[in-house]
Order: structure tokens, then C-alpha cells, then sequence
């Protein structure tokens, strides 16, 4: 269930570029959710990285930010709690 | 259920996390403590969420939370608190923590096992109280890094400075019928080191041992199963008591040894730990 709306306060970041992991950082956006991908398996999966990550945005009640992410083949959960934490952190003043 | 090996995995690996099911461990202690940084303990902890959530959760998940005296132990518990597991590792344990969890279990109605991690030389010499704090307690966890420091004792492989607070741990558990869990054994390497090292702490009455590597179960695991030899010696002991019962006499004996109560306790326990105890030796000590 999607939470009130949030906003995108500060630049965070969260997650590695370890193995099995997703290094996420989020800013402000310009009006939309905007998504930026680089992927050890971008050519299979990368579409649904991508909506992994904007889904969960929504989620979390953003839908203003931009997002560079580096994956290094997480699988779904860690994506999410990426995004959750990353989101977590850049609505604190 | 009885524990020979409980894994730690660290609760902000991915990798670890996903794999944990495949380890071998008999538990798993998902660690929201030492193996997780300052920086990153609010990361862990939607980390570990999202992947209980997701997966059916094997047996034997324990998640250890952050000790009482950090800032962390509250907002563990409300995180992990209608999460799927089996239950909880308490570090740092001592009365006081062990009391302040049980509280928070009884107010939000928490069916969770729990785990005290003795590692403070006052948790060590109130682990008899401690175990009364809860019913909620199904074993003691000695972890000697720590003890060692608040002792001001060297850390050693061969282990002699932890001997006594390897008894007192057992002494305590055994005394209210819940299993001893050793320390890890740290050097990830070290396989022969490790076997020495279950071995003595096997020897003393630990029931199962804690690891920090996955290379370290295979061989715990075998070092906490009884052998063929010691299931079939078992087995004729527990032949041997249905048959003196029947017969009506007290005591018999068996390969020329005279078996008695505490030979009959062993060998049922034994069974119990080889998965061959059947309901009806329940009434063999009656």
C-alpha cells in the first residue's frame, strides 16, 4: 500500500556495489521519477530493475526524484530494501 | 528442536542472506549487531525485513539484535516484531536486558524463542538468574570474545581461559534443561584448530557451537552427531530397560557394565539428538 507523499529532501544514498547488492542514490527530481541504470545484467533485466525500483518509489510515496543505481545482480528484496532506505534517509531534513 | 550449529549471517549481506538456507546450519543468527556498521544498522534492518518478508523462512531463524545499553534496541525489536521467526539472540545479556525483552515480548504477545549471549563477566556469574527470567529461553550462548575482554584475559586458541566460563555456561543450562551453545571459533581457516576446539568444548557438555564461517558447519555438525557405534549402544541400553522393567527388576547390566539411571538419561538424550527417540521411552524412567 503507497504511503502519503513524500518528498526528496537531501541527496542519500544506500546499498554497495558489492556482489548480489544495489548501490542507490537519490536526489531531487524535476517533476517525475527519473531513472538512471548501470547493470551486470542490464541487457536481460533491466527494464524490470527499473520498475523494481520506480514501484517501490511509489511505494514509499515518491514520486518526484531522480535515481542512479549500480547493480551488481540484486535480486528483487534487496532492490526494494534499497530504495526503502535510500528514500528512508533523503526525506530527513 | 535441538541446535548443533547456528550460523552467524550478517544481516546487511545480500548475498549471505539469500544463500543462508543452503549453509547446512541447523540455525541461522541473522546479526543486526557487530557484523553491521553504525552507518548502516537502519539499511540492515529494512534489508533483513524485506528478505524475511519475501522468502518462506526456513526453521531456526534467529535475528541478534543490538544490546539494551545502544540506541538500537528498541527500534530492532519494533522492526523484526511480526516477522516470521524462530526467535531472538539477546547480546550483552544480564538480568536487567533480559528482563527489559521479556517485557516488550509479553506486551506485544510474542510467541519467539530467545537466546542470552553471555559475554560480560556479570552475565557470566548471573546466568543461573538470567534463565529464570524467561520461559522464553531454550539455550545459553557463550561468547568468549567479549568475556574475555571484560575478564582482562588473553584470547587464546587453545581456549584454557575460557574453560570455567565454558562450565558455568553449561552448568546453568544444564540445570534448567536448555542447550549450551559454544563460542564461535574464529580463525575461518583453522579447520584442524576448529575440530580440537569443538571437541573440548563438546567434551565439557556444550551441545552445539556457533560459527561465524560456513565453512565451519559441516564440521561442527558432525561433531555434535552421535556416532552409528553411539546410536546402537543407545539403542541396547533402552532394549535393555524395556526388558529389566518387564521383568520387574531395578537395575541389569550390559557388557558387563551396571546401567543405571544417569546411563539410561544419557542414552535417551542421545536418541533424541540422532532423531531415533520414539514417544514410548518417555515412560522408561517413570
Amino acid at each position: 500500500m503507497a504511503k502519503g507523499k513524500l518528498e526528496i529532501k537531501k541527496m542519500a544514498t544506500a546499498g554497495s556495489v558489492e556482489s548480489n547488492d544495489i548501490l542507490i542514490m537519490i536526489s531531487q527530481g524535476e517533476g517525475d521519477i527519473e531513472i538512471e541504470l548501470e547493470s551486470v545484467v542490464e541487457k536481460q533485466f533491466g527494464e524490470d530493475i527499473k520498475n523494481v525500483i520506480r514501484e517501490t518509489l511509489i511505494e514509499e510515496g515518491i514520486t518526484d526524484a531522480k535515481v542512479i543505481a549500480k547493480d551488481k545482480g540484486a535480486l528483487d528484496f534487496t532492490i526494494k530494501a534499497r530504495v526503502r532506505a535510500c528514500v528512508q534517509r533523503g526525506v530527513e531534513a | 528442536m535441538n541446535y548443533r550449529s547456528l550460523l552467524f549471517i550478517p544481516g546487511n549481506n545480500p548475498g549471505m542472506l539469500q544463500s543462508s538456507d543452503i549453509l547446512g546450519a541447523d540455525g541461522i543468527i541473522i546479526d543486526l549487531e557487530d557484523a553491521v556498521a553504525l552507518t548502516e544498522k537502519d539499511a540492515a534492518r529494512i534489508l533483513v525485513r524485506e528478505y524475511l518478508t519475501t522468502f518462506e523462512p526456513r526453521k531456526g531463524v534467529f535475528i541478534r539484535i543490538n544490546p539494551l545499553d545502544s540506541p538500537y534496541f528498541y527500534d530492532d525489536l519494533d522492526v523484526i516484531k511480526d516477522l516470521k521467526i524462530t526467535g531472538i539472540v539477546l547480546p550483552k545479556a544480564g538480568v536487567e536486558p533480559m528482563t527489559k525483552l521479556e517485557e516488550y515480548l509479553d506486551e506485544h504477545d510474542l510467541d519467539l524463542e530467545v537466546i542470552p549471549l553471555v559475554e560480560t563477566a556479570m552475565g557470566l556469574e548471573t546466568a543461573l538468574e538470567i534463565v529464570q527470567v524467561s520461559d522464553r529461553i531454550i539455550g545459553l550462548f557463550l561468547g568468549a570474545e567479549d568475556l574475555t575482554l571484560d575478564l582482562g584475559a588473553k584470547r587464546t586458541k587453545e581456549s584454557k581461559e575460557i574453560e570455567y566460563a565454558r562450565s558455568r555456561i553449561i552448568a546453568a543450562a544444564k540445570a534448567f534443561g536448555i542447550q549450551a551453545f559454544d563460542t564461535p571459533f574464529t580463525d575461518t581457516d583453522d579447520i584442524e584448530g576448529l575440530r580440537i576446539d569443538t571437541k573440548n568444548a563438546k567434551d565439557l557438555g556444550m551441545t552445539g557451537k556457533t560459527a561465524i564461517s560456513p565453512r565451519h558447519v559441516d564440521e561442527i555438525n558432525k561433531a555434535f552427531s552421535p556416532t552409528e557405534e553411539e546410536i546402537d549402544y543407545a539403542l541396547r541400553v533402552v532394549e535393555g530397560v524395556k526388558a529389566a522393567n518387564e521383568k520387574g527388576l531395578g537395575a541389569f547390566s550390559l557388557d558387563g557394565k551396571m546401567i543405571d539411571a544417569p546411563i539410561i538419561k544419557r542414552a535417551l538424550n542421545l536418541l533424541k539428538t540422532s532423531g531415533d527417540y520414539k514417544e514410548e521411552y518417555d515412560e522408561l524412567l517413570k
